[in-house]
């Protein structure tokens, strides 16, 4: 029952809990906030993109490209406005404001798209598939797996070969001291906010092409993601891929036994890992 | 400065006022309206507001005072705006409607008030197993006093699923997705749900086990199916779940000859967002535009009032449509018929003698194809089994294809094999 195929599906499920959880991981990497409206934020970016594809008519990568800086706009906005005003020693303050936002963006959605289930149509490459012998793999699942990678590496690159980087990992050690050395932590933390909601406008892309959204289904991804980003190791990047693939994998290899187990496999390994590990499989140092 | 004698003096007044219209009025009649308007099952009240303007409309209608509560697709909101609905509305005749998370709860509140209730969109076996109080011993279950349910139960679905497969050459080997939630379970059921009817009928049924809602990923399902060689795929399952398993499906490679599914694909939009991919999906149909009825309080055909709505509100028909409009109907007939409009007993007594051909066929609890334990209380609608055919321009028609358990109502065209 458990063949190549099932681990294989596994493995390109968790591409796409990595690319829920990268943002979030980024978030709490640099500044130590943990986003709840971050599922309620890749289906705004969902919506947005839907926007673009059934009003104007345009491709759904297309329209991602045009929401991505739309996002990033958001982003820098939603920190400069917003979230640089409680973050602080306590983690309590940004964690309600974060919660308070989840449940404002549910009820705007709600308002403005009503509670009918919406997709993101991308015609043939749906259901699109490539034969390698042992089994068939879906062209979009295949896309995302390999947009998660992409993803990462960009981001890596980013923190550490660029100055950007530089000042991120500064302000993430020692806001006090990075500041003595000239640099703003809050323009750094809007800068980061605003590039984790561009990655959560590339996951919204995969999420609305892969199934049905609508405006309350955000919370249910928050999970897969959050678990991601633990498992990983808090804020190593790498850690949140391989953490999505721990959780893929022991998902279909659990419904591949029995159904029931799917979500609960998923859950356990999470437990495992952290009852081995408790930081995480690649924790920061 | 708000003195003590003040206080009293204005809040006196204000009650004064709040009191009058409750003395003014008594001789329209209450009607009270619990439906989902809000949250996930909010598709099934999309024309709770058409069809509650039209009914006031009308001759009768004008008769009749409608208080609407909202139970937001949650069961303890429901059993709430119920009870606010007969204690502070003080309605004499309860209407409910949509899935069993809220007819249940607003009737067993009806029940213990001793108002007379009239309730429908729910198969039959959640409504009426689903609240006594111990659903596994049949033994123990009793009849209702105040509550009466019309629409169809599983066996209806067992019948008409497979007389649509029957139209197809299938090894009939069938695939099932049954989820963990209330529908899941009972429809999965190996000795109530649909495993016996379907054995009977010499299908085979693989359930590869419950799963949760909202899952990410159906390899586990598809290889089973593909393993089993199952030509046909059923359950009952929300319809981001079906987007998912059928891309996954159309992704591996599977492609069975038939796919058969409650609930999914009830509502145009979903289909809609399936896409070319949606094309010959087959589900059940209670209520179309085609069906040969007419209303008894607006004298409308069953196409006038689908045309209507659709006029009005620039959406496509929906099935929930005619069974919400029947409530209003039987709620006129009802209280027409009943000796007293304030005695819950007389108007469960009038509810229990009712004949009346309405907007979805006759409702009369004569016990007719109903098991005797719940003969009093429970009456059948017609079921029959329909596709969804893309057309040219990307929109989706329902078209009936299998009637046998209900000839008058016409089909249009024959069940055809997914291509």
């Amino acid at each position: 029952m458990i063949g190549i195929d099932t681990i294989i599906q596994g493995v390109l499920l968790g591409g796409l809990y990595a690319l829920f959880a990268s943002g979030l991981s980024l978030i709490f990497g640099i500044m130590r906030l943990v986003n709840l409206a971050h599922g309620d934020l890749i289906v705004f970016a969902g919506y947005l993109i839907l926007v673009g594809v059934s009003v104007f008519g345009l491709n759904p990568f297309l329209s991602a490209l045009i929401a991505a800086p739309l996002m990033f706009g958001v982003g820098w906005v939603l920190q400069l406005a917003v979230l640089n005003r409680v973050l602080g020693h306590n983690i309590l303050p940004p964690l309600l404001v974060t919660f308070g936002l989840s449940v404002i963006l549910q009820n705007l959605l709600l308002e403005t798209f009503s509670a009918d289930s919406q997709r993101i149509p991308v015609g043939v490459l749906e259901t699109a598939s490539v034969d390698i012998g042992v089994t068939s793999l879906g062209l979009l699942p295949l896309l995302t797996f390999g947009s998660a990678i992409a993803v990462i590496l960009i981001l890596n690159w980013i923190f550490y070969r660029t100055a950007l980087g530089r000042a991120f990992r500064a302000v993430s050690d020692d806001p006090t001291t990075a500041s003595l050395m000239g640099i703003k932590p809050n323009r750094i933390f809007a800068l980061a906010t605003g590039l984790a909601l561009v990655i959560v406008t590339i996951a919204a892309l995969y999420l609305g092409m892969r199934a049905n959204f609508d405006p309350t289904t955000g919370p249910a991804r928050l999970l897969y993601a959050f678990e991601a980003v633990i498992i990983g190791g808090l804020g190593n990047l790498w850690g949140t891929l391989i953490g999505g693939m721990i959780i893929g994998v022991s998902q279909t290899v659990g419904a591949a036994l029995n159904p029931e187990w799917q979500i609960l496999a998923g859950h356990v390994a999470f437990l495992i890992v952290l009852l081995i590990r408790p930081r995480g499989l690649m924790p920061k140092q | 400065m708000i003195t003590r004698r003040k206080l009293l003096k204005t809040t006196a007044a204000a009650s004064a006022v709040l009191a009058a219209p409750a003395i003014a009025q008594g001789r329209k009649i209450k009607l009270g309206y619990v439906s989902p308007q809000t949250g996930p099952l909010a598709a099934f009240s999309e024309s709770d507001a058409f069809n509650i303007d039209l009914f006031l409309g009308t001759d009768i209608g004008s008769e009749f005072e409608v208080i609407v509560k909202d139970s937001q697709s949650n069961p303890n909101r429901a059993a709430e705006v119920a009870q606010e609905l007969i204690v502070d509305d003080e309605v004499e005749l309860m209407l409910v409607g949509s899935t069993p998370e809220t007819t249940n709860p607003v009737t067993t509140t009806c029940e213990l008030e001793g108002v007379a209730c009239i309730s429908t969109l729910a198969p039959w076996q959640p409504w009426f197993i689903g609240q006594q109080g111990n659903p596994t011993d049949p033994g123990s279950w009793q009849p209702f006093d105040f509550s009466f349910h019309y629409f169809w139960g599983l066996e209806d679905i067992i019948n008409v699923f497979t007389a649509m497969w029957g139209q197809l050459d299938t090894n009939q080997r069938v695939g099932g997705l049954f989820p963990n939630d209330a529908d899941g379970n009972a429809w999965g059921d190996p000795t109530v749900g649909l495993r016996p009817g379907l054995e009977a009928a010499g299908y085979n049924l693989l359930d590869p086990g419950r799963f949760q809602n909202l899952t990410d990923d159906f390899s586990a399902q598809i290889n089973a199916f593909k393993g089993d060689n199952a030509d046909i795929v059923t359950g009952v399952i929300i319809p981001p779940d079906f987007t998912t398993f059928w891309n996954q499906a159309k992704q591996q490679g599977y492609a069975p000859k038939a796919v058969t599914v409650a609930k999914a694909i009830l509502f145009p939009p979903t289909v809609e967002a399936l896409g070319e991919g949606a094309h010959n999906l087959s589900s059940e149909v209670w209520w179309t535009p085609t069906h040969p009825f007419s209303s008894s309080v607006s004298g409308q055909s069953a196409a006038e009032l689908a045309e209507a709505f659709s006029t009005e509100t620039n959406r496509p028909w929906t099935q929930p449509i005619g069974f919400v409009h029947s409530l209003f109907e039987m709620a006129a007939d009802v209280m027409g018929r009943t000796a007293s409009t304030g005695d819950g007993e007389a108007i469960a007594e009038a509810i229990a003698a009712t004949n009346l051909e309405t907007i979805i066929g006759r409702v009369a609890f004569d016990g007719a194809g109903v098991p005797p334990f719940a003969a009093a209380n429970v009456t059948k609608t017609l079921l029959t089994g329909g596709q969804w055919r893309r057309r040219e321009d990307g929109s989706f028609e329902l078209v009936v294809v299998e009637n046998s358990d209900a000839p008058n109502i016409p089909t249009g065209g024959a069940f055809e094999t997914l291509t």
